[in-house]
């Protein structure tokens, strides 16, 4: 099937969140907001806390159901959650009475497939990430960084068409986080998957993203788009390179400055009303 | 209070000489940690302190009753046994005269004999008697004078000090009393141990125990008493889990469940299972099905909570990946939500067993035919101390073993229980 015809990817149209609170109020967390994303794209999405990031991937997930707008995949409405939108969450969603080949193999094995359908697929992911050796271990054993390479393996073995990564290595140290980002590259391309992916650091939305969605808080909207080269060059060569290249450190002060404002602003405004 | 003293003397002397000797190495820097309070890590038990603390407590509980166990200068002063002597000055129709009294001072259960003594001179004669140790008799001194009370007879002083009615008098071998009618009393010296009847010396327990596990107690061998209470307790918290998992599960996945049965569930909780024991008994009787429904009762509340406060506690990221890699609702109830309740329910179930544990004895106390509650109880009526306190020690010890094998269990079962 040709996914690069126009019903191919994800389609966001006219998405608006509100959510009513028991005291009477809403909040606007989502304001109209409308995206193309092609197969194959990487996206990464940056903001100040509270801007909506999570709602919107909850959203596109299926766990919420949007107030208004609607969102298609690959030509048909998504209602509710689906193999076909995998989803890496930041620490905490494994099931540790589980062992490493079982976390993997959920997906295969919850669709009824037998071993000798999924057995290679999920042997072959757990070379890949690197947990070859620790097939048989409790996940609660492994260190922060491996548990998250689980998780990429858990999500990969189901064959989504998209991935939703909600903060994945957040919860990592810094020169793990960096290994990790050179791994999601690489799976990236290897497996030529949609992958959208939040973060709160914006070296790493500028490294993974071939597409940077900026977003602004109060109502959640997209603030400004980027289309960038770095994530394609970090496919070949360390990051630490990529990081080098003199479009990055100036695209990451604009990137920084333009949250700040928005952080700035923010802060101004609960001054204001308190 | 003397073995209080005794006992925390024994508990700062051990420290102190098992740090100077053993305790040299211990100098790397988690000695520092406990001053951060609450780092629960840091502080491990001395294994040492534990010994030493079990063997006091039997040495002094061997040393107060006398035991045969320890060797005899460890013994606390026991009760004064053997032949007491006192003399009295009694004065009748104007003349005075003394006599001596020899008191046969004998433990209780043993064969004695009043010891026979020469009349001796003058018309007040020596009087013999015998008195059980830790116990007091009345010595009516008169009886073989020749002046009797019809002479107005009156005991004026004990070994020379003067006694009047209600006074006493303190001798080598006790204290002379007298009463208000002015009839000598005598109470042997008590010594610091403890009387056989309040507290029975370990050994006299322990052939208690061998006794009663080769011949049984009131028609029922010693492992019928504990298998019946054993019984009762299995069968009323199985019940119990059967129902209470279920209905902790519907409470935590239905809000119509929840709303119903929480006003249920808040309610019994607080109440403690004994307070039904009355209750239990109007409507069933004192036979097994009472004590197992109690118990169903007991174990219920605890397990449907538990299973509550399981499903509840689920993270939501662990559903919505379970959903997003394509399970169906029932698949996320058997290999997420199941499976992530079970350590909160092995918690409940370690809490139901020692509640079940504790209501049964309590249960059987109150009435039953057979059990290990019934069996102390029978034996405090008939004043057997020996058989109470062995009921007590294998009540603590069957406890006790319940936990541990519900927490090997639980390390073999949910063995991610806290790690996620």
């Amino acid at each position: 099937m040709n996914r690069r015809d126009g019903m191919s990817g994800l389609t966001i149209e006219n998405l608006s969140m509100r959510f009513d609170l028991p005291n009477g109020t809403a909040v606007q967390a989502l304001k109209d907001i409308s995206l193309k994303i092609k197969q194959g794209e990487l996206m990464s999405v940056l903001g100040p806390s509270g801007c909506g990031k999570t709602t919107l991937l909850n959203i596109v997930a299926g766990f919420l159901a949007p107030t208004e707008g609607r969102i298609t995949l690959n030509g048909h409405l998504v209602k509710g959650p689906d193999a076909e939108r995998g989803m890496v969450f930041q620490q905490g969603a494994l099931f540790e009475w589980m062992n490493v080949r079982e976390n993997v193999s959920f997906g295969p094995r919850m669709a009824g497939r037998r071993e000798k359908d999924w057995g290679g697929t999920v042997d072959h992911l757990l070379d890949v990430v690197g947990l070859r050796d620790f097939k048989e271990k409790a996940v609660y054993e492994l260190s922060g960084g491996m548990q998250q390479r689980v998780a990429l393996a858990r999500c990969l073995a189901n064959d989504p068409d998209v991935i939703l990564m909600d903060e994945p290595l957040g919860a990592l140290d810094a020169l793990t986080r960096e290994k990790m980002q050179s791994l999601v590259l690489k799976l990236w391309k290897e497996t030529g998957k949609t992958i959208i992916l939040i973060t709160h650091s914006v070296e790493e939305a500028l490294l993974l993203g071939e597409r940077l969605l900026v977003m602004a808080p109060r109502p959640g909207r997209i603030h400004r788009e980027y289309r960038l080269p770095f994530a394609d060059l970090g496919v070949g060569q360390d990051l630490r390179q990529v990081k080098r290249h003199p479009e990055f450190a100036q695209r990451r002060e604009e990137i920084l400055g333009m949250i700040w404002d928005m952080e700035e602003e923010i802060m101004g405004r609960t001054e204001e009303s308190a | 209070m003397i073995v209080l003293l005794i006992y925390a003397a024994i508990f700062v002397a051990s420290y102190v000489i098992v740090k100077l000797v053993v305790h040299r190495q211990a100098r790397d820097y988690t000695s520092l940690k406990t001053v951060t309070f609450g780092d629960e890590s840091a502080v491990t038990p001395n294994r040492i302190a534990s010994v030493v603390s079990i063997l006091s407590i039997f040495l002094l509980w061997a040393a107060f009753t006398g035991s045969t166990l320890v060797p005899r200068f460890l013994h606390a002063p026991g009760p004064f046994i053997g032949d007491a002597t006192f003399t009295y000055t009694a004065e009748a129709e104007g003349q005075r005269d003394d006599a001596t009294v020899t008191v046969r001072v004998f433990r209780v259960g043993e064969d004695v004999a009043v010891p026979e003594v020469d009349p001796g001179d003058g018309w007040a004669k020596n009087d013999s008697d015998t008195v059980g140790a830790w116990r007091s008799g009345l010595i009516r001194v008169d009886r073989n004078d020749e002046l009797g009370r019809d002479s107005g007879h009156a005991v004026v002083a004990v070994n020379g000090q003067p006694i009047e009615p209600g006074g006493s008098v303190q001798t080598d071998f006790g204290r002379v009393g007298m009463s208000p009618k002015g009839t000598l009393n005598f109470e042997p010296a008590k010594g610091w141990q403890m009387e056989p009847i309040w507290l029975p010396p370990p050994e006299a327990v322990l052939t208690r125990l061998v006794e009663i596990s080769r011949e049984g107690y009131r028609d029922s061998t010693l492992w019928e008493h504990l298998g019946y209470s054993l019984f009762r307790v299995l069968v009323g918290f199985v019940t119990g889990a059967l129902v209470g998992i279920p209905l902790g599960y519907a409470m935590g996945l239905s809000n119509w469940f929840r709303g119903w049965f929480d006003p249920i569930v808040e309610f019994m909780r607080p109440v403690p299972p004994l307070a039904l024991i009355p209750l239990v008994i109007i409507w069933a009787g004192i036979g097994e099905t009472g004590k197992i429904i109690l118990l169903f009762l007991a174990a219920l509340w605890i397990m449907a909570i538990a299973a509550r406060s399981g499903v509840s506690g689920v993270r939501i990221s662990k559903v919505h990946a379970a959903y997003s890699l394509g399970a169906s609702k029932g698949q996320i109830m058997r290999h997420v939500i199941v499976p992530n309740s079970l350590p909160e329910i092995f918690t409940g179930a370690r809490v139901a067993m020692g509640v079940c544990w504790g209501t049964v004895v309590a249960a059987e106390l109150v009435a039953a035919e057979k059990g290990a509650g019934m069996m102390i109880m029978v034996a405090s009526k008939f004043q057997l101390t020996d058989i109470v306190i062995m009921g007590i020690i294998l009540i603590g010890v069957i406890g006790f073993g319940i936990d541990i094998l519900m927490r090997k269990a639980e390390k073999a079962l949910v063995p991610w229980k806290g790690r996620g």
